[in-house]
């Protein structure tokens, strides 16, 4: 009973996991569409800014929860002004263009902080003991962080003049121009926050997985299925492919190992994407954001 | 094909403007910088294993050249960078041989990039070193294997932990050559020693979620974790292990940990405790090695890397290379492997190291050390241990043409029970 219930957390844990490294794409892909190959090192400029900020003695918290969305939301506004708003509706354009920002953010990093840095930062909140099980306390934070997250982009989006006028500008930018929203600034807004929420994901990792300048490449890949799987609704849709790929990774991680774990992630991804091309939400709670 | 006086004056001219080219090849080996080739990682995920290396290959060759170099000729060392591509060893080996003419190349870290290259350097009969501890198996009359090898390091390891911590072992590891064939050297030793190697389990190089394994040890029953875990990214094991709570009830004991300086990425608190075999660590207390890490501390200054087997061996390396060019008197492949063949020794910062003829492994010490606040602490010294897992299966001094790779399917296939 201990273990099944730890094991459920486990495998909670796996898929808020799965629903942080990829809610900052679904917002600049599965909702502005624009492909961004760069997604990983956002994420990874998010767990630079923790790193530096705690060796110069800023507050973990702080620095986790606060600096680095920050930080890579400036990031992703400078990047939208010089580069990304001159793109828009050109798909193939982006992704080369991302792509080569990609490596460009790697390079930068590797420049100044050498191709391996030393992260000395241990996941805080201690242990919490299961019946004979222990879990890191810290992954439970994360489960809630996302919670907290995901409830937050729904609000912003369905609550606030904001959220409204960014669907209205995603899913018709003309006629929103016509009726007197300036849509380069709304998309210049949604963009930065993609890569802010990026930045706290990146942040929040640094303690539980350590962060290397190319560490992006090990979540791009899982962040696209992820959304892709999610279809056009990006809330439902992260949550509901996060629940599907993230709980078969960790039911199969436990009964074969971590290969076939990762095995049944793509199997998965694949089979879903045959009988839904449109992803999740293309099928089901076509109504939801 | 008739020769009129045309045709005639331009295969003339042409052999003739050529020949300079054609002497100054066959010619290369002997006249002109000797030419040492290493190619090694320094970015990507293995970045932090080959930076060490590379930093302690140039070390030995400015003493070298500072010191006169060899037989009267400088050394000139060229670095590549494959950058943890298997794709760009196959490429730069052929460029070091083919393209370089190199006297001699010490590459590859992982085992998977070894066995990419060394056919090439067999074929084009360019000598070639790998100085990385490995799974052993490798019987090839071109290549030296001066690295630790799993009884030389993994006999010692497991004996140890297993009775101060108890019988039941899960083992982790890498999934790929070195990781499947030390996981199965590990297995032989725990039931050699009366143990239970209770779950054995393989992680692809970029997996950074290990919570299902962690539940998956405490649900086990098992005494101890041994780790083969490679690269930046399965460092998070011991970050995620050490933040559930699992290092103080199921200690860790690794084949890896450290050669990629993890203790020094890891705090103290995730990584005390933890119990590694090497043959070389920074902390050994002798005149030589400490006047080695002095040496190496003032040349990089204040961003030396820690040392450790590799970064040693790859020094260690280049000094037995060269020591065995000085016997031959030539850089010529043949003479140079007979001195090496010879039972040639250096007494290096690890102490002294001796190449093994049947084998073209090392003689080595061997250290079994303790992790305390991010140094290891030296708890036993094993003097000169030879590389019997390889000498169980290869015998070059009975047939010295011989090139491959013994443990390619595992240790049941190459006659080894486990």
């Amino acid at each position: 009973m201990d273990l099944l219930f730890s094991l459920a957390l486990q495998i909670l844990y796996g898929i808020a996991n799965l629903a942080l490294i990829s809610l900052g794409l679904a917002i600049v892909f599965g909702m502005m569409r624009v492909i961004n190959l760069a997604h990983g090192e956002f994420l990874m400029l998010g767990g630079y800014t923790v790193v530096v900020a705690t060796n110069n003695g800023v507050n973990l918290w702080f620095a986790m929860l606060i600096l680095a969305p920050l930080v890579v939301g400036l990031i992703g506004l400078i990047v939208e002004r010089c580069l990304i708003q001159w793109l828009y509706g050109r798909m193939i354009d982006t992704l080369l263009a991302t792509w080569g920002l990609s490596l460009l953010f790697i390079g930068i990093i590797t420049s100044i902080f050498g191709a391996s840095t030393s992260t000395v930062i241990s996941p805080p909140l201690g242990t919490v003991t299961i019946g004979e099980y222990t879990s890191s306390g810290y992954e439970l934070f994360l489960i809630f962080v996302v919670i907290v997250l995901l409830a937050l982009v729904y609000l912003t989006l369905k609550f606030t003049s904001l959220g409204l006028v960014a669907r209205a500008t995603m899913q018709n930018s003309d006629m929103s121009a016509c009726l007197g929203i300036s849509t380069s600034k709304i998309y210049m807004v949604t963009f930065s926050l993609g890569a802010a929420v990026s930045g706290l994901a990146g942040g929040l990792l640094v303690p539980i997985t350590g962060v290397l300048p190319n560490i992006g490449v090990i979540y791009i890949a899982k962040a696209f299925i992820t959304v892709i799987s999610g279809g056009s609704a990006i809330l439902a849709g992260t949550t509901s492919a996060s629940v599907l790929l993230g709980g078969v990774n960790g039911i199969m991680s436990y009964i074969t190992g971590p290969t076939f774990g990762e095995v049944a992630l793509l199997f998965a991804a694949i089979i879903l994407l045959r009988l839904m091309p449109t992803g999740i939400t293309g099928r089901f709670f076509r109504k939801s954001q | 094909m008739t020769i009129n006086r045309r045709r005639f004056l331009k295969t003339t001219a042409g052999t003739i403007l050529a020949a300079p080219a054609l002497m100054n090849g066959a010619l290369a080996s002997n006249h002109g910088p000797i030419k040492f080739v290493s190619i090694l990682d320094q970015s990507g995920g293995l970045d932090i294993y080959g930076k060490p290396m590379v930093d302690a290959t140039k070390m030995a060759i400015d003493e070298m050249n500072e010191a006169g170099g060899l037989l009267g000729r400088k050394i000139d060392l060229k670095v590549y960078d494959p950058q943890s591509s298997i794709q760009f060893y196959t490429q730069f080996a052929t460029q070091a041989t083919a393209g370089d003419r190199a006297d001699v190349v010490h590459a590859g870290i992982t085992s998977a990039s070894r066995e990419a290259i060394r056919p090439t350097f067999s074929r084009y009969n360019t000598l070639y070193f790998y100085n990385v501890l490995y799974e052993g198996g490798v019987c090839d009359i071109n290549n030296f294997c001066t690295g630790s090898t799993p009884a030389q390091t993994v006999e010692k390891l497991v004996p140890y932990t297993m009775n101060k911590w108890g019988k039941k072992v899960y083992i982790v590891a890498a999934d790929y050559n070195y990781g499947q064939i030390t996981a199965q050297w590990v297995q032989k030793y725990v039931r050699d020693n009366g143990g239970d190697p209770v779950e054995t389990e393989f992680f692809p190089l970029d997996v950074t979620n290990f919570g299902p394994t962690i539940k998956k040890i405490q649900s086990s029953g098992a005494d101890m974790v041994m780790s083969a875990l490679v690269g930046g990214a399965h460092i998070s094991f011991y970050r995620q292990y050490a933040a559930a709570g699992m290092n103080k009830s199921v200690p860790v004991a690794s084949t890896t940990f450290g050669v990629g300086n993890e203790h020094k990425l890891i705090s103290a608190e995730e990584g005390d405790g933890m119990i590694c075999a090497y043959s070389y660590f920074e902390e050994i207390d002798s005149p030589a090695n400490k006047d080695f890490v002095a040496r190496f501390k003032a040349r990089m200054g204040a961003d030396a890397p820690a040392l450790n087997e590799l970064a040693a061996r790859s020094y260690e390396g280049a000094y037995l290379w060269a020591e065995a060019v000085k016997a031959a008197g030539t850089t010529d492949r043949m003479p140079v492997i007979e001195a090496l063949r010879s039972g040639l020794g250096i007494d290096g910062p690890s102490g002294r190291v001796e190449i093994e003829p049947k084998t073209n492994h090392a003689l080595q010490n061997v250290y079994l050390a303790e992790l305390k606040d991010q140094s290891f602490n030296i708890i036993e010294t094993y003097e000169s241990q030879p590389p019997s897992d390889t000498l169980l299966v290869c015998d070059l001094v009975a047939d010295p043409n011989q090139s491959v790779f013994k443990f390619e399917n595992g240790l049941k296939a190459a006659g080894i029970d486990i």
